[in-house]
């Protein structure tokens, strides 16, 4: 599998903290990886990385952040536009080739297309998250960064996102997710990433996390825990 | 960046409340505002410099005597005086700003009142000069109106004499009698008499008759009343305004107090619309978690300060365009200059703009960034109105400086010098150029915290 993104030695410092150290990992084409770990691992630090927000302070990203759609956590629209004007406004400034085309796709990928003439403040959190992630996806790019994309949703909204980013994937998507629902990592990614304190401490599947604090463990949750705990966290 | 100012144009038209109240508020504060400066300082401080004599005297009309160095007391207490020793050191002392303005009192003054009110000087009027600092015509109004009210004491006192002696004079020409002018004695017929003098050469017109004799002294009598009616000119003249006031600008430009008012009003408002607006419409970027997603690649830091200064400065043009315009209706404005009142504003509005978006840079939302706004711009505002002289020399130094690193001073002079002819449109439009790259590049600084 040919890597769609490769992150190397990748580290940043604010000031005397280290929010991440040397982290390096690849992702191949269609992968979904999780990004899991304890608050203030540096996990959303990665993902900004990632998707051009902050430089890091050494290490090389080998995607150019305008190939890499990114999702932050919290809705980055505009409640005060309309769900089609908030796709338009993004489709022009990614300068994408069809902007119509464009918002007419997003539109019905998301099942949104009966609610867009709505401004984004009337709108429920599932489905402002929706045309959050819609604007992510507008340039159709081949890695998707989503930055804790489940966590104000219930669980039929959950049900829902997990499907519409399960067919990417498929599509050949590369997806890479931060969570703190681990359950979510293990259902949903093939792979997961465990950071803390800045440090990455396991790559692999959520199999092989299982196996690495000896499988006995009752589900991934508490085979998380007692991993980071062996660790020191 | 056109996309983004479509974008800002369009949320704002769905904020009415926030559209009513950008405008509302600085209507309201521009009249606020305008009430204030119809006041002004207790005791403004006045260079005075008398070269009358310690006793100068005092002026008789009429048999009365009237001291001018009481009215002169008046004025003392009415300002706070500085006692000078020479014209030029008062006109420095306006010129500097540590006087709001001088008295020039001349060493013949109650000898020209006498003259005036006596009939037998010279054509001369007595005078008292005031230099003015015309940088602020509030100060300016207000220390004229101060002075101006004490002469104004001085004036009617003396002319309640001079009226005594024109009623003395209008009872000799009508019912005749004595009169004294230039040392010499006259007796004056009178209308009364004269008329019964022409009735009775009606009766016969010979030469050398009685009736001729007649009808010369009445010849006489009517020279007579010609030369005191052209002498009568400078009289009424002295009743009216015995002593004058002669008006001198040593620095500045004089614009009337209401049409200053007016580009106070203007500049006020063209601050808060624009430091408001680029302030909030910032902030709102990083309200609604937008700043990142913008700048990872979408719009760069410095367009996105571009677009903010120049959507809140077309924005508050087009309000303070209006807001001209109907200032126009009840105050006479010249709409020749029209282009002028544009390129002020636009200039005001592009550094007002470059200050509200570091303001806005400096905060973390909306609310925030609107407070700040106004908690800076206020203050900003009043400091640059406060007149030279009105505070001491030192801190009005330390008052110039920070007027000078914000635009509404600059602002200010520039919509002055566009609506009222003010002069040095072309310094203050450079100076709130600079203020525009400066406060942007503050901005720009603010954005490196800001996601």
């Amino acid at each position: 599998m040919s890597a769609a993104l490769a992150a190397d030695a990748v580290s940043k410092r604010y000031g005397e903290r280290e929010a991440l150290r040397d982290v390096s990992f690849s992702a191949g084409a269609g992968e979904t990886i999780a990004v899991i770990g304890p608050n203030g691992a540096g996990k959303t630090t990665l993902l900004s990385i990632l998707g051009g927000v902050q430089r890091p302070t050494s290490g090389t990203v080998s995607r150019d952040p305008r190939e890499v759609g990114w999702v932050p956590q919290q809705a980055a629209v505009y409640g005060k536009l309309t769900v089609e004007e908030n796709l338009r406004l993004f489709a022009r400034l990614e300068k994408v080739r069809d902007p119509d085309e464009a918002v007419a796709r997003m539109l019905d990928q998301t099942g949104l297309r009966d609610r867009a003439g709505d401004e984004l403040g009337t709108l429920s959190g599932g489905n402002r998250q929706r045309v959050n992630i819609a604007v992510g996806l507008l340039a159709q790019p081949d890695v998707l960064l989503l930055d804790e994309p489940s966590s104000s949703l219930d669980p039929r909204q959950r049900e829902r996102l997990w499907e519409f980013v399960g067919g990417l994937a498929r599509a050949g998507t590369t997806v890479v997710f931060t969570t703190h629902n681990v359950q979510e990592a293990e259902r949903y990614a093939d792979r997961v990433l465990v950071l803390a304190d800045g440090e990455l401490l396991f790559a692999g599947s959520p199999d092989d996390l299982h196996a690495e604090v000896g499988g006995d463990q009752r589900d991934f949750e508490a085979a998380f825990v007692r991993f980071l705990h062996e660790r020191g966290h | 960046m056109r996309f983004l100012l479509e974008k800002d144009l369009r949320i704002l038209r769905r904020s009415p409340l926030l559209v009513v109240l950008l405008v509302a508020y600085p209507v309201l504060i521009a009249v606020l505002v305008g009430l204030a400066l119809s006041g002004g300082p207790d005791k403004p401080r006045v260079a005075v410099f008398s070269q009358l004599p310690e006793d100068s005297g005092t002026v008789n009309v009429a048999g009365t005597t009237v001291d001018p160095g009481r009215y002169a007391d008046e004025l003392y207490k009415a300002v706070d005086p500085i006692k000078v020793r020479s014209r030029a050191e008062a006109e420095r002392l306006v010129r500097d700003g540590e006087a709001l303005a001088a008295v020039i009192v001349p060493a013949d003054l109650v000898d020209r009142i006498q003259s005036a009110v006596s009939l037998s000087g010279s054509s001369k009027r007595p005078t008292v000069e005031v230099l003015y600092n015309a940088e602020d015509p509030v100060k300016q109004q207000y220390v004229e109106s101060t002075i101006e009210s004490r002469v104004a004491d001085l004036n009617r006192a003396v002319s309640e004499k001079l009226t005594s002696i024109a009623t003395g004079y209008l009872g000799i020409l009508l019912r005749g009698g004595d009169f004294s002018l230039f040392g010499q004695k006259f007796e004056v017929l009178g209308l009364q008499r004269s008329k019964a003098l022409v009735d009775g050469v009606a009766a016969g017109e010979r030469e050398g008759s009685p009736e001729r004799q007649a009808l010369e002294r009445v010849s006489k009598f009517a020279q007579l009343a010609i030369d005191n009616l052209d002498l009568s000119d400078d009289v009424l003249d002295a009743v009216g305004e015995p002593v004058v006031v002669k008006r001198t600008v040593v620095e500045g430009r004089r614009t009337p107090l209401d049409a200053f008012a007016v580009a106070v009003a203007v500049t006020l408002s063209l601050m808060l619309v624009t430091v408001l607006l680029a302030a909030g419409m910032l902030a709102l970027e990083r309200e609604e978690h937008a700043f990142a997603r913008l700048v990872r690649g979408l719009v760069s830091k410095t367009g996105l300060v571009a677009e903010k200064v120049v959507l809140a400065a077309v924005c508050a043009l087009a309000a303070t365009l209006l807001m001209t315009a109907g200032v126009s209706i009840f105050v006479s404005l010249d709409w020749g200059r029209a282009p002028l009142w544009v390129v002020a504003l636009a200039f005001g509005g592009l550094a007002f703009g470059a200050l509200g978006v570091a303001i806005g840079a400096a905060a973390r939302e909306v609310r925030a960034a609107s407070l700040l706004a106004i908690l800076l711009a206020l203050p900003i505002a009043f400091l640059a109105l406060v007149p030279s002289g009105a505070v001491a020399s030192g801190l009005y130094d330390v008052i110039r400086v920070v007027s000078a690193c914000f635009p509404f001073r600059p602002a200010l002079d520039a919509v002055d010098a566009a609506i009222n002819d003010a002069g040095g449109l072309g310094t203050a439009l450079l100076h709130l150029a600079l203020l525009t790259v400066a406060w942007g590049a503050v901005a720009r600084i603010g954005l490196r915290r800001f996601a």
